[in-house]
């Protein structure tokens, strides 16, 4: 027997055991710019959540004249109706972050679904699929909003609902270019030659190499909903006076600019932070997956 | 018909542009006719007599069958007439016909100022990878395209109309009858708002693209075979970065398009975007139909212009098509 | 001897952000004329060698130490500008891939004129001088396409019409006839040795194909993990080398002119930054003796320009060149019965048709080579036997009953039976899965085993193809590129199959790495009694393995019939172009000692 059947040949020199999604987290988190992103995210979760405990007045009890500048009973003065603007802001997070999350939960649900399918089946599928989702994406997103305001009116269910609608061909794009990339592959090929159930290719060889870029997606969607959510609340069209609401605020208080900037700063700080923190960590995850390529693994 | 060479794709994309607009078509008109409940009604209110319904449903054509009701509302669109509006009374056309022009000169000034920013921003950083400068026009970049545009809108109106400095008009009170160029104030904020919206993707994308290029085994040789470095960025690795670019210019042009609505609102500036708002508002379903497909058809528009545009750069792409 | 073109003397290029070395301590000359073949497998750091040459690094490294001197004069320690004016004026490189080094927006005119403009070198009349030296057209028409518009062959001849151009007295050629076809190649390297011998250009050839090297250079250089270990006339060093590398490597060749065992080298080389402190390859060598361990070997002379880095030279010379050992016998076929048969088969790519009327029969326990050279058809052909292939029309059978097209179709034995490995072990692995999950798929699929079963299945399946049950639960990123590839064989293999198709295996593999796993599925075909489908463009590799052959090109079977048959006395006149093109380093060696 020649030497190379030596039983045992000695495996590897490193040894590193984890799974790369591990990897690739842990990656990102050694970036400064992912860490800051988490504590952004984290703050705004924060004041979203558990803000209202914390809050003097509840979101519509009157705390003083209209315009007041900040005083000891109202912190950062009052808004254009005597509102408490402390009050108000610490209330006025949470709709907007569960109406984003929830919109860009059925967008990513969605996308994925029918980016997997169409890059998979390609063809009439494939082509149909693309053809529905370019309809979509034919409308800024915030016209598309608006359209649906103008026939609805302004209810929170069609907020997450439209905006579901036009995260998904976003993600959808995204899904198809990147699985049309894994689908060529030869352990793919593998898999179908073995006769690997439909289903069980997609969930098990595809999905799992394209959350690099999913991820990233991910994190971009939710900035831009979280955006979009504020902006349709800022026109009027998202929840109503006197529900508090950061964009509903900003442009509640935009006429008492002038005297009292505050009912207008601090959202309009909440909102920046969010949106910048959230696009850190997309920005984070992005360069972390641009540095691992699995395939380079070896010389 | 003309199968080959450039033309024949130029005219195939149309074409597939024109049926997505079609089917658009479709969607702004279901959309606008699921109300639930009856139009008239909603508009005219609860008290309204029989009498006034029965008008107002014949003037909206309510009482003929969709399907017609559609057909003659496209072949108004494709014949000039966009119907009329609820609100205001009078064609949609003539209310809306200067506030087309006006947010038009918002958006060829926010694209003549961005692109070219944006490429520059984008070739300059990519050219001094890592270095100080790329470092801070990445972070800066990444937390202005992570703003919304409201936020980016009313930012510039705290710090410049009224609250750091007053140096700028807060609100663009511009008169109907006067063009928006001779009221250049008025201009600087919104355009200013538009170009920081779009700015930062075309330059994120453009460095990126050309990291890729300056990395490619083309300029390195071009390095090898003893180019100047000048020749090596202009004739090398410039036109190749341009290429991918060109798909995300031509989005975020179009993503101009809906970012109108909101920057048009904040300053109160007499465009489309400020009457598609107020349309809303009153349910003014003739003038939301006809502005939803305006922005549409310039969508749309603006992505053939991107395909073509992407095609005629490469000449892989632009070769293989004859 | 005249004195030397090009001196190097100690180049160490190392990692710049933490000053580990990736090469160091290399030292070398070459003489007008002449051209040294820089061998080593990959990671050894012969490409970096070669880049340095002209200054250069790639990003991430940079060169900190030691001399290049060209004409006596140091290149590396100079300004941009002088820099910029010795690249491609006194030194000029050919790159691997021809494709990537040329700019795809830039007309191949532009391309050509630039390098003279920027060496003042002359116009008009150059430039169809440059192209005429290459056998390239040099019309307008031509010079007007883009490089997407020429051939591989075109394109690489343009890459060398740009190195000669300014008469460089250097040229440094990386691999360039990787992804070439072998006739491509073949004409490739005639017209560099025509070139270098005209000009009396020094000339610094980097390959990993130790074949190609003995037909090109005069003299080689062997690196390992980042060190020069051997230099040498080409002649010596292949038959009769001082350092153990050097022969293992030489054993690993395959060889078309003969038939013997290949054999691979246990372990990996080691990388920048995980070198031992003695001898590099002390842990994978039979003459390692303590001293080995402890500190590098100098460099000494042996003989005649022959210098080597090793502390057991002399015991490496006294042992005679091993006879390369026969292969095994090949198991008797069985003649009567049909496992594979092919009739009549066309196939096609959307509208292209690839196959016509193909006809190919592989009996139980049989060998059958398939050869051609890209574009031949043979991936192709082996698709539609293993079922990833539709588009085709034609017989296909099974033992007699009739194969359905697409695996889908096919009932679940059959897809057990019939398994596929395919070309490049970084590509065929899930890079989020385990290797046990890997290799525990066909388990799953095929049998219904209890988790205990499956795991000593696979554990056994893995211990086969000899690597070790404990890198079950690693990812494919933490292997290497052969192991990988007995990752991909332990897959198939674990369906127990008894037909396999392999997809050019090894040709993503270095040669010593190439070896092994050829030695290892010659064995198991004979172990597990199995029917294979060896396809490949390495003519060489057959006779080692395959007991029929047939050769493919442009969509049909040009010749077929037992291995020694058609290599030794071939019919078809493809077959003879292509037996003459494959660089063998027998017949290299026999022309230079004749």
């Amino acid at each position: 027997m020649s030497q190379a059947t030596a039983p045992a040949v000695p495996v590897v020199q490193r040894v590193r055991r984890r799974r790369p999604i591990v990897l690739l987290l842990r990656r990102a988190w050694r970036l400064t710019r992912t860490k800051v992103g988490v504590a952004l995210v984290l703050l705004l979760l924060g004041i979203a959540v558990i803000g209202p405990l914390f809050a003097p007045y509840t979101a519509d009890e009157f705390a003083g004249t209209p315009y007041e500048h900040p005083s000891a009973h109202a912190r950062l003065g009052t808004d254009g109706l005597g509102h408490d603007v402390l009050s108000r802001f610490l209330w006025g997070g949470r709709s907007i972050l569960g109406l984003s999350a929830a919109a860009t939960a059925l967008g990513l649900v969605l996308g994925v679904t029918i980016g997997l399918l169409a890059a998979y089946s390609r063809g009439r599928l494939d082509d149909l699929l693309m053809r529905l989702m370019d309809v979509i994406l034919a409308f800024p997103s915030i016209v598309l909003a608006l359209v649906a305001v103008a026939t609805v009116g302004p209810k929170l269910w069609l907020l997450v609902l439209v905006v579901g609608l036009t995260t998904m061909p976003r993600v959808a794009r995204v899904t198809r270019g990147a699985s049309l990339e894994i689908v060529e592959r030869d352990y793919v090929q593998a898999a179908e030659a073995m006769g690997e159930p439909r289903l069980k290719i997609l969930s098990g060889e595809i999905l799992p190499n394209v959350t690099s870029p999913l991820m990233v997606e991910a994190s971009l969607r939710l900035t831009y909903a979280i955006g979009l959510i504020a902006g349709l609340s800022f026109l009027g069209f998202g929840r109503q006076p006197p529900a508090a609401d950061w964009g509903l605020m900003i442009n509640e208080n935009r006429l008492g600019l002038t005297i009292q900037p505050w009912g207008v700063v601090m959202p309009v700080l909440a909102i920046v932070v969010l949106t910048i923190g959230t696009s850190l960590i997309g920005d984070g995850v992005a360069r972390a997956s641009a540095g691992i390529d699995p395939r380079a693994g070896a010389e | 018909m003309l199968r080959h060479g450039i033309v024949g794709f130029v005219v195939r994309r149309t074409l597939l542009g024109l049926l997505t607009l079609f089917l658009v078509s479709i969607v702004v008109f279901a959309a606008t006719q699921v109300l639930p409940g009856d139009p008239a009604r909603a508009i005219l209110g609860r008290n309204a007599t029989p009498e006034s319904l029965k008008t107002l449903r014949e003037q909206l054509n309510l009482d003929r069958p969709v399907v017609t009701q559609y057909t003659d509302w496209l072949g108004g669109l494709v014949t000039g007439d966009l119907g009329r509006s609820l609100a205001a009374n009078e064609p949609v056309t003539k209310l809306i016909g200067k506030r087309v022009e006006n947010s038009a000169v918002l958006m060829l000034l926010a694209a003549l100022i961005s692109i070219p920013l944006s490429i520059v921003l984008g070739s300059v950083a990519a050219r001094r990878r890592d270095q100080p400068f790329d470092h801070a026009t990445s972070i800066v970049l990444l937390a202005l395209a992570a703003l919304p545009e409201f936020v980016v809108a009313i930012g510039l109106v705290v710090l410049f109309a009224t609250t750091v400095f007053e140096l700028l008009p807060a609100v663009s009170l511009i008169p109907p009858d006067e063009h928006a160029w001779s009221h250049p104030k008025d201009l600087v904020l919104p355009v200013t708002a538009l170009v920081i919206a779009v700015t930062p993707p075309i330059a994120r994308i453009m460095r990126a693209s050309m990291v890729d290029v300056l990395e490619s085994e083309y300029v390195e040789m071009a390095r090898l075979k003893g180019l100047p470095e000048r020749t090596v960025l202009w004739r090398h690795a410039l036109p190749n970065g341009i290429a991918p670019a060109i798909q995300v210019i031509a989005l975020n042009l179009a993503y101009l398009a809906g970012g109108i609505v909101v920057v048009e609102f904040v300053f109160a500036y007499p465009g489309i975007g400020g009457a598609f708002v107020d349309a809303v508002s009153n349910r003014d379903l003739p003038v939301v139909q006809a502005l939803a497909i305006l922005i549409a058809s310039l969508y749309v528009f603006l992505n053939v212009f991107a395909d073509v545009a992407t095609i005629l750069v490469s000449p892989r792409l632009r070769t293989s098509l004859k | 001897m005249t004195a030397p073109v090009l001196e190097v003397e100690g180049l160490r290029v190392e990692v710049e952000s933490t000053g580990v070395d990736i090469v160091d301590e290399v030292s070398f000359e070459i003489a007008a004329g002449e051209v040294l073949g820089l061998v080593g497998e990959s990671g050894s750091g012969k490409s970096t060698v070669a880049l340095a040459l002209l200054g250069h690094t790639r990003r991430g490294a940079r060169i900190a130490g030691g001399e290049v001197r060209v004409d006596g004069r140091d290149i590396l320690h100079r300004r941009p500008p002088e820099l910029r004016a010795l690249r491609g004026g006194t030194v000029s490189y050919i790159p691997q891939d021809p494709a990537s080094a040329l700019n795809p927006a830039l007309r191949i005119r532009t391309q050509l004129e630039e390098i003279l403009a920027a060496h003042r070198y002359g116009g008009r009349d150059r430039l169809q001088e440059m192209l005429a030296e290459v056998l390239l057209p040099h019309d307008d028409a031509f010079l007007r396409r883009y490089p997407h518009q020429l051939s591989g062959g075109q394109q690489q001849r343009v890459a060398i019409a740009m190195a000669f151009a300014c008469r460089p007295r250097v040229i440094v050629l990386d691999e360039p006839t990787t992804g070439l076809d072998v006739t491509t190649q073949a004409h490739v390297l005639a017209t560099v040795r025509h070139l270098c011998d005209t000009h009396g250009v020094a000339a610094l050839y980097v390959s990993h194909d130790l074949a190609v090297v003995a037909a090109l250079a005069t003299r080689v250089a062997v690196m390992y993990a980042g060190r020069i270990v051997e230099t040498g006339r080409e002649r010596v060093l292949f038959r009769a080398s001082a350092h153990p590398y050097t022969r293992r490597l030489v054993e690993a060749i395959p060889e078309v002119s003969g038939r013997h065992a290949l054999e691979g080298i246990a372990g990996t080389a080691p990388r920048p930054g995980q070198r031992p402190d003695g001898c590099f390859f002390a842990p994978r060598c039979s003459f390692a003796v303590d001293a080995c361990v402890e500190a590098f070997p100098p460099v000494e002379r042996v003989g005649d320009r022959h210098d080597v880095r090793c502390f057991r030279h002399t015991e490496v010379l006294a042992t005679a060149a091993r006879a390369r050992r026969p292969a095994p016998e090949l198991p008797a076929a069985d003649a009567e019965s049909v496992l594979i048969e092919v009739r009549g088969v066309n196939a096609a790519h959307g509208d292209r048709q690839v196959l016509f009327d193909v006809d190919l029969t592989v009996k139980p326990r049989q060998c059958v080579a398939l050869v051609g050279e890209s574009g031949s058809g043979k991936t192709t052909l082996a698709r539609c036997i293993a079922g990833l292939h539709r588009n085709f029309d034609g017989e296909l059978t099974l033992r007699g009953s009739p194969l359905p097209a697409g695996a889908r179709a096919r009932n679940r034995e059959t897809r057990r039976e019939l398994q596929y490995v395919f070309q490049s072990p970084y590509n065929s692995l899930n890079p989020r899965k385990t290797i046990g999950q890997i290799v525990g798929q066909p388990l799953r699929l095929f049998y219904d085993l209890g988790y205990r079963d499956a795991h000593d299945r696979i554990a056994s399946t893995l211990e086969r193809v000899r690597l070790s049950p404990s890198v079950m639960p690693r990812y494919p990123h933490e292997l290497s590129g052969g192991e990988r590839q007995r990752v991909a064989i332990a897959r198939a293999l674990a369906a127990e199959p008894t037909m396999l198709v392999c997809d050019e295996i090894t040709s993503a593999l270095d040669v010593s790495v190439q070896a092994a796993i050829i030695d290892l599925i010659a064995e198991l075909q004979r172990e597990m009694q199995l029917g294979l489908l060896f396809v490949t463009h390495n003519l060489a590799l057959i006779r080692t393995i395959a007991e029929e052959v047939a050769v493919m090109s442009g969509g049909r079977i040009v010749e077929s019939g037992k291995v020694d048959d058609v290599l030794d006395a071939p019919q078809d006149a493809y077959t003879r172009a292509l037996l003459a093109d494959t660089p063998s380093m027998e017949a290299a060696l026999a022309a230079a000692e004749a």
